[in-house]
């Protein structure tokens, strides 16, 4: 009982820091208004370019604001570190997603997929060599069900240029 | 009776009907697994349907929107976990039955009920279609602001307790669609002299980030779990007599979930609550609701499986979505060149019919599909969580880069993917995001438009609706204040 206190305690400190992150950046946008929007004399109000960007920007300071203000006395003395810490290593998946888009250009998208999932299975801690060719299949799957069935539009790797004519051609064409 | 013929014209086709098979036990699949849910099946699919046919496309994603809640009621019965959301009042009285034996008979009681307010629902539209047929016309420019107006304040309030940061996040929403090259007159907003800005912030790449990335990286953050269910053995066809008993508490139920779905904003967790509270006072034995009293399940899959269906009319009929899964699904008609609103009623109605026919046919396969697969399905709630975060976050690759083939995309889907998470750990919400981004484009669009032929603000509720949906936001932001004040006062008189 008394973790699931701290808990919360942790999280609505850390919700206080996500706000007010949140309305620092709303109050930076709200100072932009005037350099990013245009705003000409003539013409009505609300059909002004500016008019809707300024209600978003504003609408998020205040609201923002008055959050914090009427939460700030659940601040406690307990820090919100470890909350921050998981915001923090969720950056880790971003990377390999973002990895996964860099390489599926060059090696093509079956290549990429099966080495993704296999790979991240791996990192994930499964050793089960069942787990890991389901993860192998996996990525297969995707790239079949997506690609090959669906014709998503997805390029084909730069690596299958190395391949002969034929066999280049059906490779760009499924996978 | 051409009306009719014409609209199973348009739905009698063999693609379209392996699409409607593959959405709708798919969606099923979807909902068994904890931790997907219908949101994150249709923003990856959504991409992928672009290459097919429209109603292909459309059927198909209509099938995941309208079949999910069916299969999240199994995990939330067998292993007092909900499959979506929306089954969590579900484990109430689902779970306790299973505890002491009733499995079956929960299954089947939950399979049938959500069946019955699937095609209570699914009826209702049908009656309503005329009446519809007959108001959207009057729907102008400045009713759809009026309207779209209201749905995002009922939104925002609809956030107990955390109505100031569903502001700011629905403001956010605004502020993102603004984000671009400004439509009359050409001019850059917040692009900071960025090029890739120029075609602003795509919503679905925003609905892959918030809802499928965010997802992934919950769960693979998270501790490993794998969920074991027993087997269930025997008919599931008791479920049918049993609830003609229990024809009240079903009928009650499905006409909260219409009334409910009807309103954006509100959606299937008022519906069932209330549905539920009616029950137990309508109940002999109320003692018995949260501890495996059949109406209560009863009550719960009734009201949540009517709201699909409902929540369609706001959004067939003005292009005015209610909650997160009407915007994916105004995003799947935009992307299929059909524009939701009054003029569909009035020029493709018998496209209108033929998605109502889908909605049935949909209902009927899942029911059938459940009647006699229930034990497979149980092998999908024992994937590990994260082996399903891994499977997420590759499917939301095809999500987002088959869009465009932009990287750029992917960082910007990454970025909300963050976003989402750091909500989603905060139990923050997320669906203002995406009804900002969604209603402040139509709100900006109609403003202007009808600012053109009003010349004092009084001109603007002069016609009747126009009028009535004022009063209405009145109403709705008067009595929001006026609880604010009685519960101040409350606490200073204690």
């Amino acid at each position: 009982m008394k973790n699931l206190k701290n808990q919360k305690v942790r999280l609505i400190s850390a919700e206080l820091i996500f706000v007010g992150m949140f309305s620092l950046a709303s109050i930076f946008l709200a100072s932009q208004l005037g350099e990013q929007t245009k705003f000409s004399s003539s013409g009505k109000l609300f059909s002004q370019p500016a008019f809707w960007p300024a209600i978003g920007v504003l609408g998020m300071s205040i609201f923002s604001i008055f959050h914090i203000v009427l939460n700030v006395h659940r601040i406690s003395s307990s820090n919100p570190v470890k909350e921050i810490m998981t915001w923090v290593r969720s950056l880790e998946f971003l990377g390999w997603f973002m990895v996964y888009v860099f390489f599926v250009p060059l090696l093509g998208y079956l290549i990429s997929t099966i080495l993704f999932t296999t790979l991240l299975a791996f990192r994930m801690g499964y050793r089960n060599s069942k787990i890991l060719f389901f993860a192998f299949s996996l990525g297969v799957s995707i790239v079949v069900i997506f690609k090959t069935v669906l014709s998503v539009k997805i390029p084909g790797g730069l690596l299958y240029e190395f391949l002969p004519g034929v066999f280049r051609n059906f490779m760009i064409v499924n996978f | 009776m051409e009306l009719l013929f014409d609209s199973l014209n348009i739905l009698l086709r063999w693609d379209v009907m392996i699409a409607l098979l593959f959405g709708s036990i798919g969606g099923v699949i979807i909902g068994a697994i904890p931790g997907v849910g219908a949101a994150v099946a249709i923003a990856i699919l959504l991409p992928a349907s672009f290459s097919m046919d429209p109603i292909v496309g459309l059927t198909a994603l209509l099938g995941v929107y309208g079949s999910s809640m069916y299969g999240g009621a199994i995990p939330a019965i067998l292993i007092n976990t909900p499959g979506t959301a929306v089954n969590a009042l579900t484990t109430y009285d689902g779970y306790p039955m299973t505890v002491r034996g009733e499995a079956r008979r929960a299954l089947s009681l939950a399979y049938t009920a959500s069946f019955f307010g699937g095609i209570f629902a699914i009826i209702c539209l049908i009656f309503l279609s005329p009446i519809l047929a007959k108001i959207a016309p009057h729907f102008g420019s400045r009713e759809i602001f009026l309207a779209s107006l209201l749905g995002i304040i009922l939104v925002v309030l609809a956030h107990k307790g955390q109505v100031l940061i569903a502001g700011a996040l629905a403001s956010f929403g605004i502020w993102l669609n603004t984000i671009g090259l400004e439509p009359i007159q050409y001019s850059k907003r917040y692009t900071f002299g960025q090029s890739w800005l120029s075609g602003g912030v795509d919503l679905i790449v925003v609905i892959l980030g918030l809802f499928a990335i965010s997802q992934a990286i919950f769960l693979l953050t998270d501790k490993d779990k794998s969920q074991k269910a027993k087997a269930v053995s025997g008919s599931f066809f008791n479920g049918f007599r049993e609830l003609l008993i229990f024809k009240r508490v079903a009928t009650v139920g499905a006409s909260f979930g219409v009334i409910m779905g009807m309103i954006p904003g509100v959606g299937e967790f008022t519906a069932q609550f209330m549905s539920y509270t009616a029950a137990r006072r309508g109940s002999k034995e109320p003692a018995k609701f949260g501890n495996g009293a059949p109406e209560g399940l009863i009550a719960s899959e009734a009201s949540n499986n009517a709201v699909p269906a409902a929540a369609m009319i706001p959004l067939l009929a003005l292009g005015i979505p209610g909650e997160a899964l009407t915007a994916m699904m105004l995003s799947v008609f935009y992307v299929h060149n059909v524009v939701p609103g009054p003029q569909l009623f009035q020029n493709q109605l018998d496209f209108v019919i033929a998605l109502y026919i889908a909605l049935i046919i949909l209902n009927i396969m899942v029911i059938i599909f459940l009647l006699f697969s229930t034990n497979l399905l149980l092998n999908i709630i024992r994937i590990p969580t994260h082996f399903l975060g891994l499977s997420i976050l590759t499917l939301s690759f095809v999500g987002v880069y088959s869009l465009r083939n932009s990287s750029i995309d992917c960082a910007i889907a990454g970025f909300f993917g963050l976003l989402g998470f750091i909500l989603k750990r905060l139990n923050l919400p997320i669906v203002p995001i995406i009804l900002g981004m969604v209603l402040g484009g139509i709100m900006e669009v109609k403003l202007r438009t009808s600012m053109m032929r009003v010349d004092s603000p009084f001109d603007f509720i002069n016609r009747p609706i126009a009028f009535i949906l004022f009063l209405i936001i009145v109403l709705v932001i008067s009595s929001y204040l006026l609880d604010i004040v009685r519960s101040i006062s409350k606490k200073r008189f204690n």
